[in-house]
């Protein structure tokens, strides 16, 4: 297998982009990143994306994207895996790169949330989860989550507090993100305040609904350097599934995907939690953030909360987790997701994250969930300049 | 939903039909093609206990399309007597008298039904047992 690089990086601000279709929210990541490098073509787009066919009543993502960009006859396909797709389409970038079946390929992710009307959005959304099983009985993607945080809050007697205090590092965090679709700070107070969704899942537990696309470039990391002078290289990549309906789970309060995913992707890096120096994780919840914490290695079982309030998860910390603001405060374009989530690390280990930029980071990590933990998608990213 | 959907569903959803791997007896619910603890495709049919605890719930108040003359409605996850677990609607009680752990029963209830000339769909929630 080649060494594979990233070589640029092109992301839109998530935001309900009522001017921007599908195609051209795409055109202008996609813009972005193919500025940014001087590379002679692509041999290949695949690109993450979930609700197109709900919501735009469009399939065949991948020769629309490419005749949108001007790229036939490339070679061009969508990779769906829920809120997942756009970490599983850079799984497959990276395959097709370092199997060396091509040389330069973009990946990335789109998602037009905000052309759905009347629930369809969260009706497409709640379609990551067992239609027959789970659906049928009248349960979302938020109540899925909320029957998990219920479950810790009495397994291990964390306070709801706690998962609120997350909430508030997501927007401080956020805050300081150009591309952010909720810049602005919280206190714990409009967490616990906002609106009952699925008890105790409040409005300020939940990532937004919003539209937004990302493109990444890779080529093989030998030739790098060739068409760019700051690039980052791919050193592990994995992923890993779970059972799709949550009850048919032996521990509740453990997304094995992540714990698999990560597992294998921290071998393939030979690297260990304590390496990260900067992570982009998938908290569609906020519970979902804290099992993604406890799961990636960067807490023990039951204890994200103590870490937390000690400060080791903010910049500067003993890890920097989602210094974009994460899916609460930067957004949540379903499948382009874990694009934004490259994107952000790459920027980070590129030193071009302004106002969000971790000091001297050299290695980060992403990790990027389909469904209620039914899949998950682990990048780790290495400093290559 | 279209009819033989629902139809084909019935064994499981209104009559908790499972299956067992009669290699390392592991539970299946819903049934799936191979037993994910041995890998066997042994498979013999096996029917869910009616009676459990409930092991976690939520109240459900943003209702999903289809269910706002529910809500707001109670779904949990059933711990059943023999130990597998399953996820439905907890009914015939109101949300603020749910607790974890309490003792719950089988019972065959309206799920939802498909507007004005759909049809009505039932399937298997749980109470509490008296």
């Amino acid at each position: 297998m080649r060494r594979v690089a990233i070589l640029s990086y092109g992301l839109t601000k998530v935001e309900k982009h009522w001017r921007k279709s599908l195609r051209e929210l795409f055109g202008d990541a996609a813009k972005e990143a193919l500025k940014e490098t001087k590379i002679p073509g692509l041999d290949a787009l695949i690109v993450g994306n979930m609700c197109a066919s709900d919501l735009s009543d469009q399939n065949n993502i991948g020769a629309l994207l490419a005749d949108h960009l001007g790229i036939i006859p490339s070679t061009a396909y969508r990779v769906e895996a829920a809120c997942g797709s756009g970490g599983a389409a850079v799984l497959a970038a990276y395959a097709s790169v370092a199997s060396g079946m091509y040389n330069f390929v973009m990946t990335g992710g789109v998602e037009k949330l905000t052309d759905g009307v009347g629930g369809e959005t969260t009706r497409s959304l709640g379609k990551a989860a067992d239609a027959e099983y789970e659906l049928f009985f009248g349960s979302s993607f938020v109540s899925l989550n909320a029957l998990i945080m219920n479950h810790y809050m009495h397994v291990y007697h964390v306070s709801r507090e706690a998962f609120a205090d997350l909430a508030v590092l997501m927007h401080k965090n956020g805050a300081r993100n150009p591309y952010a679709q909720l810049p602005f700070e919280i206190t714990r107070e409009t967490v616990l305040n906002s609106e009952k969704i699925a008890d105790p899942i409040t409005l300020y537990d939940c990532a937004p609904v919003g539209d937004g696309a990302a493109a990444i470039i890779m080529c093989p990391l030998e030739d790098a350097p060739k068409y760019s002078d700051n690039f980052v290289e791919i050193s592990g990549v994995a992923g890993a599934t779970d059972t799709i309906n949550i009850s048919s789970r032996s521990d509740l309060l453990s997304l094995n995907s992540t714990v698999v995913a990560a597992d294998k992707a921290y071998k393939m890096a030979k690297v260990t939690p304590a390496d990260i120096d900067v992570a982009e994780i998938h908290d569609t919840f906020t519970i979902t953030g804290a099992l993604s914490i406890e799961d990636l290695g960067f807490s023990e079982k039951g204890k994200f909360n103590k870490l937390l309030s000690d400060g080791a998860f903010e910049p500067g910390g003993v890890v920097t987790i989602n210094p974009s603001g994460g899916l609460k405060s930067r957004g949540h374009p379903v499948g382009a997701t874990g694009s934004y989530q490259v994107a952000e690390v790459t920027m980070q280990l590129m030193g071009r994250a302004g106002r969000m930029q971790v000091p001297n980071a050299e290695a980060g990590l992403t990790q990027n969930i389909g469904g209620s933990g039914s899949s998950t998608y682990v990048a780790i990213l290495r400093r290559a300049r | 939903m279209s009819v033989p959907r629902y139809w084909r569903e019935i064994p499981e959803r209104s009559r908790l039909e499972a299956s067992k791997c009669a290699t390392c007896g592991n539970v299946i619910y819903p049934n799936r093609a191979r037993c994910a603890k041995c890998g066997s495709d042994s498979i013999e049919p096996y029917r869910l206990p009616e009676r459990g605890k409930l092991l976690t719930f939520t109240v459900v108040r943003n209702p999903p399309r289809g269910f706002e003359k529910m809500a707001p409605f109670v779904l949990g996850i059933i711990e059943l007597e023999d130990g597998s677990r399953l996820m439905t609607q907890i009914t015939d009680v109101m949300p603020g008298e749910v607790t974890i752990g309490m003792p719950l029963e089988a019972v065959l209830r309206k799920v939802s039904e498909d507007g004005d000339s759909g049809i009505i769909e039932y399937a298997i929630k749980f109470r509490p047992t008296f």
